[in-house]
């Protein structure tokens, strides 16, 4: 199976200080991978790196093929999703209205909307303004909207904070079937998961760097 | 582009039309400040005439910091500009999407704005209609800037006070030649120079927001 993400000696700068410093990571299609670490470890600047949301300052780097150097890297973004802990929308607008954005954006057929809120047990808060919803009730907005774009690569930033036992099992039953659909899921948690009989791969950093992989 | 642009702009107006920051917050500030102005000036309708070309065009720009520094704040919750980032749109239909949904909405406090002129400050109601297409190009000159400076602050602490430091220079002579040919209008002058230099502006910000977009949300 080929690489999803491939990382070698990669270093991420932000204002002078290293966010990612001289990570050597291979990622292989259809998997899943937990990354864990304390606060500052560097588990969302990794998925910021995968993204094509900040540049990499040196090393290498290719994601979904497409090189982190030598070619723009705004061609990764339309081949990844994003489900971050703090909401992924327009507060002020409906769950519809936000869900019709994503699809014009990408040209994909908004007929499947209903469907999509249907899966995530929402369609009966289709008019409701993101900002009136629950903390589990604004996740499922954020896995609706990936379900909706079927990404390459799924990167998911701490997607189970401020939910409850409920919602943690939906977003593993949704990492498991988006990965035997042959998606990459890349999770960044303090805690493990639970997909039943599926294996996943766990990584620990530290210091903006791997240290671990299990 | 026009594409991004078109769904740009639908969003953020419907935006506004769901919060409606614009009608219960923006324009009554702007009335009550062309008010304010109007009760500074004492009661003489030919003072008050005069004035009133300037005192609109610094009510506008208050107003037109408030509406991009809103328009601007749409965006820069962290979850959604990583997820709308990895929606991989145009930035140059970003750009003019965002722009001309500001457009759309510094139309609508300049015609209650101009209302108030005419009310507040006892401009001729004719004269007023006649400087209508002047204003609606330096509104949109305002427009293309305050969104390509809304973006140069958007990330930055303090942004919604860092905007007018970096944006007032920039509207300078937008401010100036639309104040210019509204006066020009209103009490005869050379309007033709006026008008020359707003378009210039207006074309030079469309032009420059239209390359340097991108680069400015990428840095």
């Amino acid at each position: 199976m080929r690489d999803s993400v491939h990382l070698l000696d990669a270093v991420v700068v932000a204002n002078g200080f290293p966010l990612i410093s001289g990570t050597t990571l291979n990622i292989e299609q259809g998997t899943v991978t937990v990354i864990k670490g304390a606060n500052g470890a560097g588990k969302t600047s990794l998925l910021q790196l995968i993204g094509g949301l900040v540049p990499l300052s040196h090393g290498e780097g290719v994601v979904a093929g497409v090189d982190l150097i030598r070619q723009d890297r705004r061609a990764v973004r339309r081949r990844v999703g994003w489900l971050g802990h703090e909401g992924s929308f327009y507060e002020d607008l409906t769950v519809a209205e936000n869900l019709a954005f994503a699809c014009a954006a990408l040209s994909v057929n908004p007929v499947e909307i209903p469907q999509v809120l249907e899966r995530v047990d929402l369609l009966h808060r289709i008019d409701t303004r993101a900002k009136d919803l629950s903390a589990g009730q604004r996740r499922r907005v954020g896995i609706a909207w990936l379900l909706l774009r079927r990404p390459e690569i799924w990167l998911m930033d701490e997607p189970y904070a401020s939910i409850d036992a409920q919602g943690r099992a939906f977003l593993e039953e949704i990492i498991g079937d988006a990965s035997r659909a042959g998606a990459t899921v890349l999770v960044s948690s303090h805690d493990e998961l639970d997909l039943g009989k599926q294996k996943y791969r766990t990584i620990t950093m530290a210091g903006g760097r791997v240290v671990k992989s299990t | 582009m026009i594409r991004i642009a078109l769904l740009v702009a639908r969003k953020d107006l419907r935006i506004e039309m769901s919060s409606r920051v614009l009608t219960w917050q923006v324009l009554p500030f702007g009335v009550m400040a062309l008010l304010l102005c109007g009760l500074a000036l004492g009661p003489t309708a030919a003072g008050h005439s005069h004035a009133a070309p300037g005192l609109f065009y610094i009510v506008i720009t208050l107003m037109a910091l408030l509406m991009i520094n809103r328009s601007t704040a749409i965006e820069s919750n962290r979850g959604t500009r990583s997820s709308v980032a990895t929606l991989g749109l145009d930035p140059s239909g970003v750009f003019l999407g965002k722009a001309a949904a500001l457009v759309v909405e510094m139309w609508l406090a300049s015609a209650v704005l101009l209302v108030g002129t005419v009310l507040f400050l006892h401009v001729d109601r004719a004269k007023t209609l006649i400087a209508l297409p002047t204003i609606a190009v330096a509104v949109v000159g305002l427009s293309l800037a305050g969104t390509l400076y809304g973006a140069i602050t958007s990330l930055h602490s303090g942004s919604a006070t860092l905007l007018p430091i970096l944006a007032l220079p920039a509207f300078a002579p937008l401010l100036i030649a639309g104040e210019r040919a509204y006066s020009a209008v209103v009490y005869g002058g050379n309007l033709k120079v006026w008008w020359s230099l707003l378009l210039v502006s207006a074309l030079a910000y469309l032009i420059s927001g239209i390359l340097l977009y991108g680069v400015m949300e990428e840095s």
